[in-house]
């Protein structure tokens, strides 16, 4: 166990590409953590995904041993938080397990837009934000330049900020000494009784449950019996350590100190994000501020494309469970797409991760449906049936419309900043998509403006719309404030007059127009020209609200076919056929199935 | 297959003096080139196919390539004299050169005629000498008009080929181009759509964005004004892209387009012979070993199951206008008429206007044979 003193907490903030991942891998080699052998590049993210993304989905840890110029050796934990608006909660109990963070920013490239959203939240967690300004040994870099960037659009000091090449080493004594000198060591203490809080959790199938730990007050031993306080279930620690990054055993954990522990605990469900550890004797009697319930908001069907694969998929589903308590599934059958998993996400790129691990991870193919939200209906009562009150997760399931009372939907506070030059098309688009505006405030150059808004609105690509008006700009926060009352209605899709039961969702009826015209012009796009002319529809009931037409194609004829050609069109002929398999029929339409996740994300146009 | 329909002989000769842009032909280009070898070794590699399939009547010769107008006259004539010891010549039979029109070339047309070719066809490609530079042929117009004139002095049946759909290319210029061609009275025409094929330098360019192939519904439009105009003057379309007049189709070719029985020989030439397919080494050097260790150049010999000999049978047939006569071609391979095609798809191809049945014979509607490899993925049950 390392005195407070000598202990620092922090976690690194950049954009994408600024060098977040290379800084850490610096870091973990300049104090030893690895031998260069041992070093693949970026370390901290374990998932392909994380690695080909970017972007990173469970906190992790490293601990470094540094020994600083004033001869004394400190206990560095860097914190690795996920880096996405669908993890925020998760990142805000990553970030309030440290006490201060590294603000990486290119030096070419300057101060980027979720840099700026990361720094706020940090801030807000009372970090302590040490600037680094990295890739100095570019051409392009313009080290001041950003400098007083860093000071105008984020407002703090950076006259001490560390230049830096992570790339080249240049500059990582610098950080390791600012982390030590700028950043304030934790506060706890020993003898008072245990709270430690839970960061995240992950399953390892050799150590069960890993526990990802920050010690608040008292100490974490082996043997140890711990008690959940949110969660109320008891265990005993069977090991106790920290990641180097690889993982070493440790005699404790005491205030201060970021660790994990593992108490043979099998299922990921029972360690809940922000829970407080205790002891069961003598434990604390007030769980640590800050906990939430994490739910599911955005659900879709994953179907596989060959039905053959349904228990491949759940199977698969079960072992992506394991490791992430925050999905839910179960069991859906539809009339088109035949048996898959109705699922429940944090988000739509939540979704996006489990759903691309599905196909890669697992080898599936998979057809997606449209995402929706939690719909609370309440049904008059019927001649078999008394007044009752459903919730609807699938637009599938959405009752005889004539037996609707009201249907309530879920509404989210946003909190978005932005500089200001955006500001107006973002009013727009909040307001396009049923925004109450309620505050409004400019800081320098940036805006804050906060919305309440209709959660189905947000699910249907509104981040994305978001990052493309402001060119990346804009940052997007948001919580669940409840369910309200809303004029909301099932719009169906019909492709040659067969209604897609996947693309069918759930409106409000003052967007139902436009939003089934761009769905109808988006499926025109994506549906291949077929051999006769395709009418593609939206419907609410019976009434079409929009319709496209697919022209009929006119040309697909091989120009030069002669003996020697045969074998080889044959072959491509064979290919077409198979393809023509991966795709689902409507209506003697074939569908491919990038269509339908295409079709529902819009992407920059409306 | 009955020994009664004749024999089709492809005959490939690899080299080329450049490679074209958008050619994806088993072409090559070697500094030099041992002639007496490369003779020797198509006789054998010809001789070889003669004793797999003994006793037929041969209906057409047809040197291909690369450049087979690059060849010595003498080999030629040897080629010609060697399967005539082999086979019967049927009385009309057809001897045909692929010749490209540049005087080089054309210098040798008269040889060729006296060794026994009695056909040309002519790549005359372009009628406008930036057309021509685009498709990165060697000659310009005036030379490829008089290659044309010397060929339809040395031989009675000249068919010149074009390639059109060119990127730009509006549909008066095409009208105008086309006018022009059937004016120099030959009797066959290969009026080829430009498309991109994979591995050309064309599919580079197009990615890399330095043009754009034209658009398919403009390049329907072209096909339909070709088809008018052709008819119009007496030469329809037969196949796809070929136009003649009654009476003056290719008959090698129709081998092919019928499912006939056909030999090839060289280098990457193909072969039908009673449900089996060959296939030699494409790389020449490869070829030549290949006969020297084996005295042929097969790479592959394969027999064809009747599901896939149905399957290429409808592919080729069907780029006729004649179609293809689904009972006989059932029984021609052995298998139920009902398992050549999807008869479903059929049906629905009819309403659509897109097929016509005319009794045991299924063939394109015009509209359809524009979309002809898409129908094919609908019906071909292979």
């Amino acid at each position: 166990m390392t005195d407070l003193a000598h202990i620092r907490n922090f976690s690194i903030i950049a954009h994408i590409d600024h060098g977040k991942s290379t800084l850490a891998d610096r870091l973990i080699q300049r104090t030893g953590g690895l031998s260069d052998r041992e070093m693949t590049s970026q370390v901290l993210d374990n998932m392909d995904i994380e690695k080909e993304r970017g972007i990173t989905i469970k906190a992790q840890t490293v601990r470094l041993d540094y020994k600083a110029r004033n001869g004394e050796t400190y206990e560095l934990n860097l914190m690795d938080t996920p880096g996405h608006v669908d993890f925020a909660y998760e990142v805000s109990r990553s970030l309030a397990a440290c006490e201060g963070a590294l603000l990486v920013v290119d030096a070419a490239q300057g101060v980027e837009a979720q840099t700026l959203a990361n720094v706020y939240q940090s801030i807000e967690h009372d970090h302590e934000i040490v600037p680094v300004i990295n890739k100095i040994d570019l051409p392009a870099a313009e080290p001041e330049k950003v400098r007083a960037e860093i000071e105008d659009v984020i407002g703090i000091d950076a006259s001490e900020a560390v230049l830096a090449s992570a790339k080249s080493g240049i500059g990582i004594d610098d950080i390791l000494e600012a982390i030590v000198t700028k950043i304030p060591a934790p506060k706890g203490d020993r003898n008072a009784p245990l709270k430690a809080m839970l960061v995240d959790s992950w399953y390892d199938p050799y150590l069960g449950v890993v526990i990802l730990v920050r010690v608040i007050d008292g100490v974490l031993k082996k043997g140890q019996q711990i008690r959940f306080m949110i969660g109320g279930t008891e265990h005993l620690i069977d090991r106790v350590g920290c990641m180097r990054p690889k993982i070493e055993t440790l005699q404790e954990l005491g205030p201060g100190e970021i660790g994990f522990i593992t108490a043979q605990i099998k299922e990921i469900t029972q360690t809940r994000v922000g829970d407080t550890i205790t002891s069961v004797r003598g434990g604390a009697s007030e769980p640590l501020p800050g906990f939430k319930e994490v739910q599911p908001v955005v659900f879709c069907g994953l179907f596989p494309v060959d039905a053959a694969d349904f228990e491949k998929l759940r199977e698969s589903i079960s072992k992506l469970r394991l490791n992430d308590a925050s999905f839910s599934f179960e069991m859906e059958s539809s009339a088109a797409l035949g048996f898959g998993f109705r699922c429940g996400f944090l988000g739509l790129l939540h979704l996006e991760i489990i759903q691309e691990r599905l196909t890669r991870e697992y080898d599936l193919d998979l057809i997606t449906t449209a995402p929706s939200v939690v719909y609370r209906i309440q049904l008059r009562k019927s001649k078999t049936e008394d007044a009752k009150e459903i919730m609807l997760h699938n637009p599938a399931d959405y009752p005889d419309p004539s037996r609707i009372e009201q249907i309530d939907e879920p509404w989210i506070k946003a909190v978005i900043y932005t500089p200001d030059e955006y500001l107006g098309s973002i009013l727009k688009l909040c307001q396009d998509r049923r925004g109450i505006q309620t505050d409004l405030t400019y800081v320098g150059g940036r805006a804050q403006v906060t919305y309440e808004l209709p959660l189905n609105e947000v699910v249907f690509d509104f981040y994305d719309r978001l990052k493309s008006i402001s060119r990346g700009y804009a940052s997007f926060d948001y919580e669940q404030t409840g369910l309200r009352e809303g004029d909301l209605v099932k719009m169906s899709l019909l492709v040659n007059n067969e209604p897609v039961d996947a693309l069918s969702m759930i409106v409000h009826r003052s967007v139902a127009e436009e939003r089934g015209r761009h769905m109808c012009e988006r499926l025109k796009d994506l549906i291949p020209r077929h051999l006769f002319k395709i009418p593609i529809q939206a419907a609410i009931g019976g009434k079409v609200i929009a319709r496209e037409t697919i022209a009929a194609m006119r040309k697909d004829v091989t120009a030069k076919c002669y003996g020697g050609d045969i074998t080889r069109k044959k072959k491509l002929l064979e290919k077409q056929k198979k393809g023509k398999a991966r795709m689902r029929e409507y209506g003697s339409v074939q569908i491919p199935q990038e269509a339908f996740i295409a079709a529902l994300r819009m992407g920059d146009e409306s | 297959m009955t020994d009664a329909a004749p024999l089709a002989l492809y005959i490939h000769w690899p080299f080329c003096v450049a490679k074209c842009p958008y050619c994806d032909f088993n072409s090559h280009v070697r500094e030099s080139i041992d002639q007496p070898a490369w003779r020797d070794a198509l006789l054998r590699d010809l001789a070889y196919e003669a004793d797999m399939l003994p006793g037929r009547m041969l209906g057409s010769i047809f040197f291909g390539g690369g450049t087979p107008s690059l060849m010595p006259p003498e080999t030629i004539e040897a080629l010609i004299d060697a399967a005539a010891g082999h086979w019967s010549f049927a009385p009309d039979i057809e001897i045909t050169m692929e010749a490209n029109p540049n005087s080089a070339e054309a210098a040798r047309f008269a040889q060729a005629a006296q060794a026994g070719v009695n056909r040309l066809s002519l790549g005359l490609q372009a009628l406008d000498d930036a057309a021509l530079r685009f498709l990165g042929r060697a000659h310009d117009v005036r030379e490829g008009l008089a290659a044309l004139e010397a060929a339809q002095g040395c031989v009675d049946r000249v068919s010149l080929d074009l390639i059109y759909a060119l990127p730009g290319q509006s549909a008066a210029d095409w009208e105008a181009e086309l006018t022009r061609a059937l004016a120099f009275g030959t009797d066959h025409l290969s009026l080829y759509q430009l498309t991109i094929e994979p591995g050309t330098r064309f599919e580079t360019d197009v990615r890399k964005g330095d043009f754009v192939p034209a658009d398919p519904d403009h390049a329907a439009e072209l096909f339909e004004l070709t088809q008018a105009m052709t008819s119009a003057a007496g030469r329809p379309a037969y196949e796809v892209s070929n136009h003649a007049e009654p009476g003056q189709e290719s008959r090698h070719n129709l081998a092919y387009w019928r499912y006939g029985d056909y030999a090839g020989v060289g280098p990457g030439a193909h072969g039908r012979r009673g449900g089996v397919a060959t296939i030699r080494h494409r790389k020449p050097e490869n070829w030549m070993s290949a006969l020297a260790r084996n005295a042929h150049g097969l790479s592959e010999e394969r027999a064809l199951e009747p599901a896939e000999q149905a399957g290429e049978a409808l592919m080729m047939g069907l780029r006729l206008a004649e179609g293809v006569d689904l009972r006989a071609l059932a029984a021609r391979i052995g298998t139920p008429q009902a398992a050549l095609v999807d008869t479903d798809a059929v049906a629905q191809l009819e309403r659509h206007g897109l097929l016509r049945r005319d009794g045991d014979r299924l063939a394109t509607t015009p509209a359809g044979m524009l979309l002809l490899d898409r129908i094919l993925t609908e019906i071909v049950a292979c």
